[in-house]
């Protein structure tokens, strides 16, 4: 059994990995997330000269690649930033390091493969074992908990009715998340419910939502858009028909997916949808009384701040 | 081999007798179906091991046709059509004309990965649906599909800078696949942001994409990864027997980028 203080402790400090969407169209995700550890005293060490993870395009070509794209980003934070905690916000990160960690793990041919790339790029080889990847729910969940959440936030976000939408990669497949399904206290795989807890914690009213981990299509938003518009409106419209007025979201592919299609539904099916969506982070961060702008809700593409303005969180 | 296929009864295949009658009853009409003898002669035996050789097609022989994938998929819940259950065992029975008949569906998989969650024996469907997506395209059954154009463009730009910038992304693919830059829903998306955005938002985007993000000493990592794509490349069409078997271990490949046809 792990020590629950020594473990709050050590996540006090992580490496961080924003990855390449927090750079770019998922800005407001990485402002947010910078802003509440900001308020809430954790320290984050970005990954030092960090590159893309493979998302989920890279191994369509060939899977390995991606391993080692992933591995790397683990070298990197081991042996520049020494920091073995590494906490990725990004689903697609997240899920590509546990991946690669699971690879190397148990195949020697992805061990072999990584050996010789990293060999020729100059740079220490990513082992099994060295790191530890955690997502940005089990950052604040095992630093701050609950509890913490209830005291700073004094129920903040009361009276918000929030669906709370997890999507593909925090859960799927299984196998490369051990730690997820083991009972009591451990995230679901099935009924994932870490983001419910959280903004619960914070005052929030979280709805019944059968589509937490439906998906959204990112893979193909461009390249199938009514694929992805269809999936999307889908998941608008549920979140809409069991009384959410907001849709947290806890993935900048994800979150940009909803976004774009919400607007695509309408122009292109007719089909609009009033549902706001916002990063989780975002939610956390008006719960702790930070304005805003500085969570970057601004350079979403839905519109909340009047919303939020009328919700009296601003 | 008997097919227990739905998907077999098809218009085409279906007869109605304007006056038949068979020992002595009068079957005359619709009220009983007659299906079209078919005979199959043109099994493709290399395909399953062919498929199996790509990358996740690895696992495909496991299969137990249970059809919990199917039942689980995305895609399958907005296009019937879309089976991977149905496919698998297609691919497995070598019957190559029946899989062409979807071959404009398979790339479609948004790899949730819902199947590889559902499936009872470990088959990851998912990789089943890519490798079979990738089989196609090199056997030159399907052009390159918009999902692989933008792989490919999102691949490259990481070999080159070992990260990528979504906007150039976003507009390569456009170009490559002939699509207009300002479609409507875009131009909704671009008004919504810039009507409520700081200037320095605007600015910085420009410069992200003047100047591409990379990271700093990628170079000697991007020429190892590419070394590697090259001897993959190699590789799997060793495997569909279109190459020299000993590709995958020559020490000096051509020099050539990902995208060889540009
Ligand atoms: S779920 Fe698995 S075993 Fe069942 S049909 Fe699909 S691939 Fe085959
Ligand atoms: S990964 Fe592809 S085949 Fe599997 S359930 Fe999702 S869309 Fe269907």
């Amino acid at each position: 059994m792990v020590d629950v203080t020594e473990r709050a402790k050590q996540l006090r400090e992580v490496a961080y990995y924003p990855g390449c969407a927090l750079e770019g169209s998922g800005n407001g995700y990485d402002v947010s997330t910078r802003a509440i550890a900001h308020n809430l005293g954790l320290k984050l060490r970005d990954v030092k000269d960090w590159n893309c993870c493979g998302a989920m395009e890279v191994k369509n070509i060939d899977p390995k690649i991606q391993t080692y794209l992933s591995s790397r980003v683990l070298s990197q934070a081991v042996n520049a930033t020494r920091n073995n905690v590494v906490m990725a916000p990004c689903n697609g990160c997240y899920h590509n390091l546990k991946k690669a960690e699971y690879d190397l793990a148990h195949d020697q041919n992805s061990r072999d493969v990584v050996e010789k790339i990293s060999a020729k790029a100059g740079h220490k080889t990513y082992e099994a074992g060295q790191a530890e990847t955690i997502h940005a729910l089990d950052w604040i969940k095992e630093t701050i908990g609950e509890e913490g959440l209830r005291e700073r936030t004094k129920g903040k976000l009361a009276g918000l009715k929030i669906a709370n939408y997890y999507g593909c990669m925090y859960v799927r497949p299984r196998h490369i998340f051990p730690e997820k399904d083991q009972g009591p206290g451990s995230e679901s795989t099935s009924k994932p419910h870490f983001m419910d807890d959280l903004l619960a914690a914070a005052g929030a009213e979280n709805v019944e939502f059968p589509l937490k981990t439906a998906c959204c299509g990112g893979a193909h938003t461009l390249s199938d858009s009514d694929m992805s518009t269809k999936l999307v409106l889908n998941i608008l419209q549920a979140a809409e028909a069991n009384g959410a007025e907001v849709i947290a979201t806890e993935c900048p592919t994800c979150h940009s997916g909803l976004e774009m299609h919400q607007i695509r539904a309408e122009k292109r099916f007719g089909k609009k949808t009033n549902v706001r969506i916002l990063y989780f982070t975002q939610l956390l961060g008006l719960a702790l009384g930070i304005g805003p702008r500085k969570l970057g809700i601004h350079t979403n593409i839905s519109e909340s701040i009047p919303f939020l303005v009328e919700k009296g969180l601003t | 081999m008997p097919i227990h296929e739905k998907s077999l009864i098809r218009p085409e295949n279906i007869t109605t007798h304007d006056d038949l009658v068979i020992e002595g009853v009068d079957v005359s009409g619709h009220w009983s179906t007659f299906i079209e003898t078919r005979v199959i002669a043109d099994y493709n035996e290399a395909m399953e091991e062919e498929i199996a050789a790509l990358p996740g097609g690895e696992n495909i022989h496991r299969c137990w046709q249970c059809g919990s994938c199917t039942n689980s998929c995305t895609v399958h819940a907005i296009e019937p059509r879309f089976n991977p259950r149905y496919w698998i065992y297609l691919i497995r029975t070598g019957m190559e004309s029946e899989l062409l008949r979807d071959k404009d569906l398979i790339w479609q998989c948004v790899s949730c990965n819902k199947c590889t969650y559902a499936c009872p024996r470990d088959v990851v469907p998912e990789g089943v649906m890519k490798a079979t997506a990738h089989w196609l395209e090199m056997k030159g059954h399907v052009p390159e599909s918009p999902s692989m154009i933008f792989d490919k463009i999102f691949t490259e730009q990481i070999v080159e800078h070992g990260r990528i910038e979504d906007t150039k992304v976003l507009m390569q693919f456009l170009k490559r696949t002939n699509q207009p830059l300002m479609q409507d829903w875009l131009k909704q998306i671009v008004m919504n942001i810039a009507a409520r955005l700081p200037v320095k938002w605007g600015l910085k985007s420009a410069w992200s994409f003047v100047f591409h993000p990379r990271t700093r000493g990628w170079k000697k990592a991007g020429a190892a990864l590419q070394d590697y794509i090259i001897e993959v490349e190699q590789h799997h069409k060793a495997a569909l027997g279109a190459g020299t078997s000993n590709a995958a271990s020559n020490d000096n490949p051509p020099q050539r980028k990902l995208h060889a046809a540009e």
